[in-house]
């Protein structure tokens, strides 16, 4: 029995995990045409960021930490926009090749500054005492984590649905051509957006350290996970990139644990599936 | 008293197709007999063009049924149609532009014939394909530009060769959105005089929305309107009627 | 004009084995192998209009089935390279039917998540492929008793295969076919309504492709003796990519050109700068930025604008 709760906590927090990750990739790819490669390589850097800050500063408050982390990536994030994205405009392989380049260039230099090994991420000492709920210890980090995924989608979801920038944002989503027509400026807000979902994966990296730890190729297991979470739960979808981080979240899990060297193949197995039955991914538009 | 269906070149049967909330087509039903020259006419976002993306298969009705000469081509895809004698040409220029005129109406060949799976044999070794494109040229009068690539030539010019290549299909149903769109007076009555030597074993359905040029060319009329159609008869009739003059007049 | 450069061109494979050296004998081998490797992707990229991230799959699945039945269940070399080739045509054919659900940038994405996905099999399941050790102590085969361990023998192996390989993608691309392939790239929607069928279109050229690059693995691996997977990874897929459009995807040189530069720049460049990854990286954005059409039609433009101002 604390096999599957314990399993079942895992899932919970790789979900989470996996929606800080995800739910940026699925603003930039709904928003900007994008995908976002370099996706997986902003979330190692916040891993990285949070490694050396929370090793070399014992007490350093995790959020805070994690919010340093994410406005440095999204800084580097919205110069590589800028300087780089901005040019390609409409040119989506070019987009998509530098996008690779840049997560090459990335991942290289961490390996520089690194090193090539794995560098463990000590869990905040406030949070590292177990919880007890109904009679069963849970480790509270994990239980963290599912809620800072809740409270990321509860602040997405606020800042799409009731604010201006929101409404700004849905309607480049929907039609850009029409939104730029009613004087809303899409090249900034591509921006915004590029810095926004590199910022929360940068963030989501640092959260992530204490259980995935920072490791040269943690880009390259991550970007795929966001791409399967993306492709079921459906393009530019917030609540598909939720449900779809959980469900990915479960099966990977579970996977790992019950057939570990099949767990790639379960995996890839609902979005065989999804792609089959519903192209547009539980929760996506059909994209003309 | 109804005929036969397949008596019908293309017959639609309560057609009905919506987007969320947005109907755009509204149990439209049409009968066409073969040969007949057909004219779909209406306001902008009428649902015209929405009603060939549904007749060529590049859009799935709601409901609804679609036949070509008896045959229910609803679930067909649109090259499925295609083989049934479906053509039709479309509203922007769909050309091969980096391509040569003749290379163009080659495609256009090829499409039909069993040779176009063939992957071990040059293109310049079919000889009878590229005669008959140059043949095909020549009649829509554009045979000396046949080595020129369709970014060279003229609006005028590619509107011929979109039709060309349309008429090359040998077509039972040709399906005609809005042929003579953007073009200058001298290149419309090229156009026109094409379109009204098509021959008779082709049926003709046009959209336009140059009605002055258009109505010589057809025989029968249909008025859409809101995805409805509002009128559908002789042409003198529909010209005539009360309800044409309130959508093109009235609010 | 163009004898010229085809006598070049012929000159450039054929006399290695005669003048160069043995390093360098192998380095044609290599480049060689790579052309074709990136000749199968630019059927898909540069023809086809379907970018891959995933074009190296196939390459190593090839490469491994080989490896792993000659070395670990006694195959021959001739059944091995025969159910190494059927076992990545099955795959491509499989691969090839999801993700050919999307077109651009979705089918992107799924060969990308397909790709990473067998990467993750080669490394984890290491009872059958030794993980990160790589399969290692293999060897050549030798068709029709001809030992390959030699590099100038093995060269004229591959330049055969090569050139067989080429011819038959050149007459591909200008058959009828690779005509219906191209006008489904350049306008879909007119293709469907000319009567063709895009969907099988583009899923017979994505498995012919992947034949192709299955070829490709099987010099691969007979040339290192050794398959590891890295050989599967995104990296070596982008390196491919790199290499068609740096040369220029849409013409049947350019990925030869681009394929070699590649080659170049990794062997010289990995003795002098430890930073591979990193410079690939820069070159991608430098390519897509200052080049984009490639360097073949780039020069060609520029040879055709010398002969126009020399009139």
């Amino acid at each position: 029995m604390q096999f599957w709760i314990i399993q079942g906590l895992n899932s919970l927090s790789l979900g989470g995990l996996l929606f800080l990750l995800s739910s940026g990739f699925s603003l930039i790819f709904g928003l900007m045409r994008l995908a976002n490669l370099t996706h997986g390589a902003f979330f190692m850097l916040g891993t990285y960021f949070g490694a050396t800050a929370l090793r070399a500063w014992d007490g350093l408050n995790l959020w805070i930490t994690a919010l340093g982390a994410g406005l440095v990536v999204a800084a580097i994030g919205g110069l590589f926009e800028r300087l780089v994205l901005t040019r390609l405009r409409g040119n989506t392989l070019g987009q998509v090749l530098v996008t690779l380049g840049m997560s090459f260039i990335i991942a290289d230099g961490c390996l520089v500054l690194w090193g090539g090994d794995s560098i463990p991420v000590p869990t905040p000492q406030s949070l590292q005492a177990p919880t007890r709920l109904f009679g069963f210890v849970f480790p509270t980090y994990r239980l963290v984590l599912v809620g800072c995924a809740v409270v990321a989608a509860v602040a997405l979801y606020y800042l799409l649905e009731r604010t201006r920038l929101g409404a700004m944002i849905r309607a480049g989503v929907d039609d850009r051509q029409m939104a730029r027509a009613v004087g809303i400026p899409v090249s900034n807000l591509f921006t915004i957006v590029f810095c926004l979902g590199a910022g929360i994966a940068g963030a989501g990296g640092v959260l992530g350290g204490p259980i995935l730890s920072a490791y040269p190729g943690l880009d390259a297991d991550m970007l795929p996970l966001a791409l399967i979470v993306v492709i079921l739960g459906g393009i530019g979808s917030l609540l598909g990139a939720f449900i779809g981080s959980f469900i990915i979240g479960f099966i990977y899990t579970f996977g790992s644990a019950l057939f570990p060297e099949l767990s790639y193949i379960i995996l890839f197995l609902p979005m065989i599936l999804v792609l089959a039955f519903r192209p547009q991914g539980l929760f996506g538009r059909v994209v003309t | 008293m109804n005929p036969p269906s397949s008596s019908f070149a293309l017959e639609i049967v309560g057609l009905k197709k919506a987007f969320g909330g947005l109907v755009v087509t509204q149990d439209v039903s049409l009968a066409i007999r073969p040969g007949e020259r057909r004219l779909m006419i209406g306001p902008n976002g009428a649902g015209k063009t929405t009603l060939f993306n549904q007749i060529s298969g590049d859009m799935r009705p709601n409901s609804g049924q679609i036949k070509l000469f008896g045959t229910d081509i609803t679930p067909l895809a649109p090259y499925q149609r295609a083989h049934l004698g479906l053509s039709r040409t479309y509203q922007i220029i769909t050309l091969f532009s980096g391509d040569t005129l003749e290379h163009n109406i080659t495609l256009g060949l090829l499409g039909l014939r069993p040779a176009r799976w063939q992957m071990w044999l040059p293109m310049s070794s079919y000889r009878d394909l590229s005669t008959e494109a140059r043949r095909i040229l020549d009649t829509v009068g554009l045979l000396h530009l046949a080595q020129h690539p369709i970014s060279e030539i003229a609006y005028g010019e590619k509107r011929r060769v979109e039709l060309a290549m349309a008429l090359a299909q040998k077509p039972r149903v040709l399906l005609l959105d809005e042929p003579l769109a953007g073009l200058s007076n001298t290149e419309r009555s090229a156009v026109k005089a094409l379109i009204a030597s098509i021959p008779r074993k082709t049926t003709l359905i046009m959209i336009e929305h140059d009605m002055d040029t258009a109505l010589d060319l057809a025989e029968t009329v249909t008025l859409l309107n809101y995805g409805r159609i509002i009128v559908d008869g002789e042409r003198d009739a529909v010209i005539a009627d009360q309800r044409t003059r309130e959508v093109y007049l009235g609010a | 004009m163009k004898w010229l450069g085809i006598a070049l061109i012929a000159a450039a494979f054929l006399l290695p084995p005669f003048l160069a050296g043995d390093f360098y004998i192998n380095l044609a081998s290599q480049i060689l192998i790579a052309a074709i490797f990136a000749l199968s992707l630019n059927l898909l990229v540069g023809f086809g209009g379907m970018t891959s991230l995933g074009h190296a799959s196939y390459l190593g699945v090839a490469a491994y089935i080989s490896a792993l039945l000659t070395s670990r269940y006694g195959f021959g070399h001739g059944a091995a390279a025969l159910i190494s080739i059927g076992g990545t045509v099955a795959m491509a054919a499989l691969f090839g039917v999801i993700a050919l659900r999307a077109t651009g940038l979705g089918f992107l994405m799924i060969t990308l998540a397909l790709s990473q996905v067998l990467w993750g099999l080669a490394y984890r399941m290491s009872d059958i492929t030794n993980g990160d050790n790589g399969v290692s102590g293999l060897t050549r085969p030798a068709p029709f008793g001809i030992s390959l361990e030699n590099p100038v023998a093995f060269y004229w192996f591959v330049l055969i295969v090569a050139v067989i390989a080429f011819a038959t993608m050149a007459i591909f691309v200008s058959s009828a076919f690779g005509s219906s392939l191209q006008g489904v790239r350049d306008q879909p929607r007119r293709m469907a309504a000319l009567g063709f069928n895009p969907w099988m279109i583009r899923w017979i050229t994505f498995v012919y492709a992947g034949f192709w690059a299955g070829i490709s693995g099987l010099l691969y691996v007979y040339y290192n003796k050794y398959i590891h997977p890295t050989s599967l990874s995104t990296t070596s897929s982008a390196e491919a990519l790199l290499g068609v459009i740096a040369g220029g995807s849409g013409t049947l040189g350019g990925p030869v050109v681009g394929a070699a530069l590649v080659l170049l720049l990794k062997n010289y460049v990995s003795a002098y700068v430890e930073r591979w990854n990193m410079l690939l990286g820069l070159v991608f954005l430098f390519i897509v930025l200052v080049m984009p059409a490639g360097i073949v039609p780039g020069v060609t433009r520029l040879i055709a604008n010398l002969g126009r101002r020399s009139r």
